[in-house]
């Protein structure tokens, strides 16, 4: 079989997150479960989730997720991560048998810190060097990928359908403040268990559903700035513009909204406030090649927070509610009452209009 | 009345049921399956929970009422009946209707309406209680779009490039347009009392069913 990355096949998907603004501790159970209504939004080639605060007792050390091919491979790339990285725990990710996901690669995990004395001699970034190194192994290592890089967060990811994937991760026994989880059907790739969702660099996670056309456009200009898209997965791409414009460019996530989502001249040349007016004049002068075309709907996930996102056009469905401090995100109201049955002020948001949600300051410390 | 549980049952589970059901019933525990009574004639049926996507697709002369929220894509391509919504409606509700009525008490998603179509004895008839999201009516090519405004959030009746493509039917807004953007091949005026005169039976029934108790 030819993998991710070989061959591109021309998505309905699914996608849920939730969120205590508290920062109180939420079991991966309620996710998955929101998952099982939009059962048929996948077709059983993709299921993960990415859960924060999920890590407390390593919160300083990040944590790399990989799969393997082989051994071998995991003790090259072993070799090659501690040259550069102090590795407090190494482990093979705990998973149960589940009879619907198969072919299983080693799925590893380390929680390391970058060492200094590497990285300060390149005068890098301590994230900037774990981004390079992420990007190193993907791209440079044939059998290993590093599917989660951030810290006191985690991805998990398969081929099989989301309820079937968090069960074989045991994601009820984890913890966390915020959730994200996608269902998926593939339509450009064959589905391999790399090109499931969320796709994460450092603690930036997508969840994405839709099909962008402006992929090649987005990837050419990206890949001017050391990101090297592996996979020809559009949510890839996605993951990549985000980091760059929030870690790099150091965009607020709604400049980064108005940038990937950017209205169309026209709305902007109505809008009332004129610095509003000038703003995302400059949004799109300035990177045209990030606007992101076609349909998606995302929930961006990030350390502390979600953002939910569509399209301008929002050519994909998304819903929103509340109840107490939690709020839910999913392609459908169905996948929010699975999670509360009683939520309260469901809405959709607007083509291109943010929804960002963030755990209260100090909640977290 | 019949009760249809559909807890843990799927969509077919939940239809073959419906298509056997002699008398009127209502589906209790509902929670996203798709596709309910699609195609379905001559039956009436109450949904209790959230319906999913393409509720009643095709559907041909029957009545569904939800007295909760539904999802995108209602009354995709029906034929005749009429489908009334309780809560708001997700996007692009109606779409390709060509006969029957929907009839949404609160607000509607975006695309609404899109590619109506009227023929012959044929003729859709949407309604929307709140407002409407963008690409209202777009592709419209027949029937009738009636948006009431009746929200209280301050929202603008619709969102933006409400009637792109739109080549055919009628459109009514409940209130200011003055700073809405209709395209070229679009004519918007104040509604004359004949005008009104066209819609008097669809509102004076969607007056009807907004009081009637759930």
């Amino acid at each position: 079989m030819k993998t991710e990355g070989q061959i591109r096949i021309p998505s309905g998907c699914a996608i849920s997150a939730v969120i205590s603004k508290n920062g109180n501790k939420l079991s991966g159970e309620p996710v998955i479960n929101s998952m099982k209504p939009m059962h048929d939004r996948s077709n059983g080639l993709g299921g993960g989730f990415a859960g924060y605060g999920i890590y407390p007792e390593y919160k300083n050390f990040y944590a790399l997720h990989l799969f393997f091919d082989s051994r071998a491979t995991r003790k090259e790339c072993e070799a090659f991560l501690k040259e550069r990285f102090e590795i407090v725990q190494s482990e093979l990710i705990p998973t149960r048998t589940v009879p619907a996901i198969t072919d299983k690669p080693i799925v590893w995990r380390y929680f390391a810190a970058p060492l200094q004395s590497v990285f300060r001699p390149l005068q890098l970034e301590e994230k900037e060097f774990v981004a390079r190194t992420v990007m190193e192994i993907n791209a440079g290592l044939p059998g290993a990928y590093v599917f989660s890089s951030g810290k006191n967060m985690g991805t998990f990811k398969a081929v099989g359908f989301p309820e079937d994937v968090g069960l074989f991760y045991k994601l009820e026994e984890y913890e966390g403040y915020s959730w994200t989880a996608h269902g998926r059907y593939p339509t450009n790739t064959p589905g391999w268990w790399g090109g499931a969702h969320p796709f994460t660099l450092l603690d930036y996670s997508v969840v994405h559903n839709g099909e962008i056309s402006s992929y090649d456009a987005n990837r050419r200009f990206i890949e001017m700035f050391g990101y090297q898209c592996t996979l020809q997965t559009d949510t890839e791409v996605i993951t990549y513009i985000m980091d760059y414009l929030l870690r790099v460019q150091k965009l607020t996530l709604t400049e980064a909204a108005s940038v990937i989502a950017a209205p169309f001249w026209s709305t902007i040349a109505a809008k009332a406030d004129p610095d509003d007016r000038k703003k995302h004049t400059f949004l799109r002068t300035v990177f045209p090649s990030l606007l992101i075309t076609g349909p998606f709907s995302i929930v961006f996930g990030f350390e502390g927070g979600l953002m939910a996102l569509n399209d301008r056009l929002k050519l994909r469905s998304m819903v929103v509610g509340e109840k107490d401090d939690r709020v839910f995100i999913a392609s459908e109201e169905a996948a929010i009452r699975a999670m509360e049955p009683d939520a309260k002020n469901i809405w959709s948001p607007a083509g291109g209009e943010p929804v960002i949600v963030k755990v209260k300051e100090g909640a977290l410390s | 009345m019949q009760i249809i549980d559909a807890t843990n049952l799927d969509f077919k589970a939940i239809n073959k049921a419906l298509r056997q059901a002699e008398t009127d019933y209502t589906v209790k525990g509902c929670c996203g399956q798709r596709f309910l009574a699609a195609g379905m004639s001559g039956k009436s049926l109450t949904i209790e929970g959230i319906p999913g996507n393409a509720l009643g697709a095709y559907l041909n002369n029957a009545v569904i009422t939800v007295n909760a929220n539904a999802q995108d894509a209602v009354g995709d391509t029906m034929n005749e009946g009429k489908i009334l919504i309780r809560g708001n409606i997700g996007d692009a509700a109606g779409y390709a209707m060509r006969g029957g009525k929907i009839y949404v008490q609160g607000n509607a998603g975006y695309r609404a309406g899109i590619h109506m179509k009227a023929y012959r004895e044929k003729f859709p008839v949407l309604i929307i209680g709140g407002c409407a999201g963008s690409f209202l009516g777009e592709y419209q090519a027949g029937g009738v779009i009636i948006v009431l405004g009746l929200h209280k959030d301050g929202r603008r009746i619709v969102g933006n490039f409400p009637c792109t493509g739109m080549h055919g039917g009628k459109m009514f807004l409940r209130g200011s347009c003055e700073k809405i953007c209709f395209p070229k091949q679009v004519t918007a005026r104040c509604a004359a009392a004949e005008d009104l005169e066209e819609i008097r039976e669809y509102l004076s029934e969607y007056c009807l069913d907004r009081k009637s108790v759930v």
